[in-house]
């Protein structure tokens, strides 16, 4: 065979010279091509990853792998889609918070009691009402694997799991059916009212009397109350239902609205309280219907039977007393604190901060003398409240604590008591 | 008659196996597999797009002259078919013996220039009438080498009819051969060696008259050409005309471009094989005791000469086709310019050297 070196390069400027080349490269190139034939017909490369040292010794025969009949094994360091072992996650929302493209969604449920040990010894505490990945999403980036602190979410080496529809991309890690998560919700929260009973009754005549004042100052609040109260009134059972729904509406957002529903709840009796004997209260009422709505994330039917449902039983009880918005204050303080313990340190810092400061401000305007006055900021403090906790996900105190208004949003974690103490009160 | 469906699902299985094999020889030239997951190794990939190809819809664009685009394919293909009439498949075994064979076969496969105009004209798309006007140009220009290579066949063999040819290069030249009765070593009775009884590759026509060795590269790429085959495959230039002068084409009118497409390689290797190649005989010399050519041949009109024949003819054919195919995978397009100057310059001039040298050698023939 010849090479190339054997061409006269400068013979294509000549007839024979270029019919010379022309036969030397047709020959050349049909040898070089029946090779290959040749040598894809007996040799053929190994399926074998990088780290194999016969990884580079295939230098002839066939290239291709087919595929799905045989693959490179991936590296072990390989970081392909997410597992969660959820036995062994402990709920603690690093992962979600790490993400960069916040492609874990996670609905902590917390437990009434320790739920178990993961196989690293830690305690579980909090159920995984929803546990999803949307690897649709995920960049691989490997954060949340490395903050995980018990090593339950780990990258697979599976790597082939397209989807004809992406909303099959995401995946989801929970062990708890939606009827048990709904069930472990409502076990948590009457666990909380039975634990904020006890001090709530110590402030309970007080607080019944704020209770009642605001419920006739202000409607829309009561509707929340309400909930707590079921077994005391017939409207107890409307209002259960109504914050049922609520919950299960919000089912990946069940802890905000919750918080909310508290939140807005709270800052009604206050303001309710200092104005009883006004007459506007109709006005205000409408008035503050609709921004509760507007706050309320949730379905405006629920929000419509609250406002409905509620009212009428506050007000035969608000009428009673006109004054004593201290004892409202001392029963709100206190299931804060109660609350405090059982929850986890951020959400204890939170309410600690804010639970105190928001009942105070909220309160004491309205109790020296201009109740509308009273009313209307509080109105406008659940507005902006609302608003805020709308457009943050999670809440700063520090800056809530700044805006007055924006201390309410503190207060929904905490005010799930609150609303026990105002049954209490009513019964 | 008989024999026309008869070529006619020849032509279709031949089809559908040469397209499978030309994706596996480019495959394996390319260091690929090929189809693989159609079938057992993929082979039924061919029949799964020719599927897919028959249900398409039957597209003829709206400012297409409609009557030359429905009947270009019908005449491309035709024309290719008309040209295996003449083939002699083995001793005996021929749909038509005529004895202008080599005559018409070039006439016909000429026509398929009209279909192929007919097709880039009718499109009446740039680079439909691009790839026909290259076709043209192309395979007008390589008729004449082609012609050229195959008269210095039909001087050495005195007739232009294809069997006679094929009897000429067999052990029965005496009894069938209406123009000689014996072949001698390298075509030369002086040199008084009778190869008549030897046969098998030495009473090919190549060594009856070695010239024809270089008219046989000559017809080759001239053939090459005329099929509008890689690298002579500007008509079609994938790179510039999208797929020149069938570009508009859809469905089943494709199909049979494409079938017309296979056909003329097939015909082209046939025609090599018999001009050249010793026909349907068998390339072993009887040597000695060795009977191999005996033993491979069967005497004309039973069934065994029939089917050896056949299967040498067919053999034979094939491993041209196979060589085409090596060659398109190898060798890069031609642009126009070199395309002529092989043409008019090289193969040209070569051919009608050979004839004379060729007119001279039949002279120190018998
Ligand atoms: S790998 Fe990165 S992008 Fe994917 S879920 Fe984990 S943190 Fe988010
Ligand atoms: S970081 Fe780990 S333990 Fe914490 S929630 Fe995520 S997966 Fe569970």
């Amino acid at each position: 065979m010849m090479t190339k070196g054997h061409i006269n390069k400068g013979a294509k400027n000549t007839y024979w010279g270029s019919i010379a080349e022309g036969i030397v490269s047709l020959w050349t190139g049909i040898l070089l091509t029946l090779k290959h034939l040749f040598q894809a017909l007996r040799f053929k490369r190994e399926p074998i990853g990088v780290e194999n040292k016969d990884y580079f010794s295939f230098d002839k025969g066939i290239v291709t792998l087919q595929y799905p009949h045989e693959a490179i094994p991936v590296p072990d360091n390989g970081r392909y889609r997410l597992h969660n072992e959820i036995d062994d996650c402990i709920v603690c929302d690093l992962c979600a918070k790490i993400c960069p493209v916040n492609c874990i969604e996670i609905d902590a449920i917390k437990s009434t009691e320790e739920i178990g040990k993961t196989s690293d010894g830690s305690t579980k505490r909090i159920y995984a009402g929803t546990f999803d990945i949307d690897m649709a999403k995920c960049c691989y980036c490997g954060l949340c694997t490395t903050v995980c602190p018990t090593e339950c979410l780990t990258m697979t080496k599976t790597y082939d799991y397209s989807e004809l529809d992406i909303r099959n991309m995401v995946y989801h890690f929970t062990n708890l059916t939606p009827e048990q998560a709904e069930e472990k919700k409502k076990l948590y929260e009457e666990k909380q009212k039975e634990k904020a009973k006890p001090k709530s009754q110590e402030a309970a005549k007080p607080g019944v009397e704020n209770t009642k004042e605001v419920g006739e100052k202000s409607s829309i609040k009561p509707a929340f109350k309400p909930t707590i109260k079921p077994p005391v009134s017939p409207p107890k059972s409307a209002e259960e239902s109504n914050v049922k729904s609520e919950e299960i509406s919000g089912t990946s957002e069940s802890g905000e609205v919750k918080s909310e529903e508290k939140k807005v709840a709270k800052p009604v009796f206050k303001p309710v309280i200092k104005s009883p004997t006004s007459t506007p209260k109709p006005a205000e009422e409408t008035g503050v219907k609709p921004e509760d709505k507007a706050g309320t994330l949730d379905s405006g039917e629920v929000k419509a039977e609250e406002k409905k449902a509620p009212k009428p039983v506050f007000k035969p009880v608000i009428k009673a007393p006109s004054s004593s918005p201290k004892p409202a204050e001392e029963g709100s303080e206190k299931p804060e604190n109660t609350v405090e313990p059982s929850e986890t340190g951020e959400l204890k810092a939170e309410e600690k901060k804010t639970p105190k400061p928001i009942f105070k401000p909220v309160i004491k305007p309205p109790v020296p003398k201009a109740h509308q006055t009273g009313e209307e900021q509080a109105d406008q403090e659940n507005k902006e409240n609302k608003a805020e906790e709308k457009n943050k996900g999670s809440e700063e105190p520090k800056s809530e604590e700044v805006k007055k208004p924006a201390k309410p949003i503190f207060k929904p974690v905490i005010k799930p008591k609150p609303k026990q103490e105002g049954e209490q009160g009513d019964q | 008659m008989i024999l026309i469906p008869v070529f006619l699902s020849i032509i279709l299985v031949y089809t559908v196996f040469a397209v499978y094999a030309e994706r596996k020889i480019s495959g394996f030239i390319q260091d690929r597999y090929g189809p693989m997951e159609v079938g057992p190794y993929g082979i039924l990939q061919t029949i799964a797009d020719l599927i897919k190809l028959l249900i398409k819809e039957d597209i003829v664009p709206q400012s297409a002259d409609r009557k030359l685009f429905i009947a270009a394919p019908a005449i491309i293909f035709s024309a290719i078919f008309a040209g295996y009439a003449v083939l002699p498949f083995a001793p005996g075994l021929e749909a038509s013996r005529v004895s202008v064979g080599v005559f018409y076969l070039l006439a016909i496969i000429s026509l398929d220039v009209i279909g192929l105009l007919m097709a880039g004209w009718g499109s009446n798309n740039k680079f439909s009438l691009y790839g026909a006007i290259r076709a043209v140009a192309q395979m007008i220009s390589y008729e004449v080498p082609l012609s050229l290579s195959v008269l210095a066949v039909v001087m050495t063999c005195q007739s232009l009819d294809l069997q006679e040819i094929s009897y000429q290069q067999s052990l029965w030249i005496g009894d069938y051969s209406k123009i000689s009765d014996s072949n001698y070593l390298l075509g030369i009775e002086s040199l008084g060696i009778n190869i008549t009884e030897v046969g098998g590759f030495l009473t090919w026509n190549i060594f009856r008259n070695p010239v024809l060795m270089l008219s046989f590269v000559v017809f080759f790429v001239a053939s090459l050409a005329e099929c509008n085959r890689a690298p002579f495959d500007i008509p079609e230039a994938e790179s510039e005309l999208v797929a020149g002068f069938h570009t508009e084409y859809t469905g089943f009118r494709f199909a049979i471009l494409f079938l017309g497409e296979y056909a003329i390689m097939l015909l082209v290797s046939f025609l090599a094989s018999i001009l050249f190649l010793g026909s349907w005989n068998s390339p072993f010399p009887n040597m000695g005791f060795l009977r191999l050519a005996d033993w491979t041949n069967g005497y004309p009109g039973t069934f065994s000469g029939i089917a050896w024949g056949t299967f040498w003819l067919i053999s034979k054919a094939f491993s041209l086709i196979g060589l085409q195919m090596v060659i398109r995978w190898t060798y890069p397009r031609l642009r126009v310019d070199q395309l002529m100057f092989l043409c008019w310059k090289v193969l040209t001039p070569l051919a009608l050297i050979i004839i004379l040298i060729s007119g001279f050698w039949r002279l120190m023939m018998n």
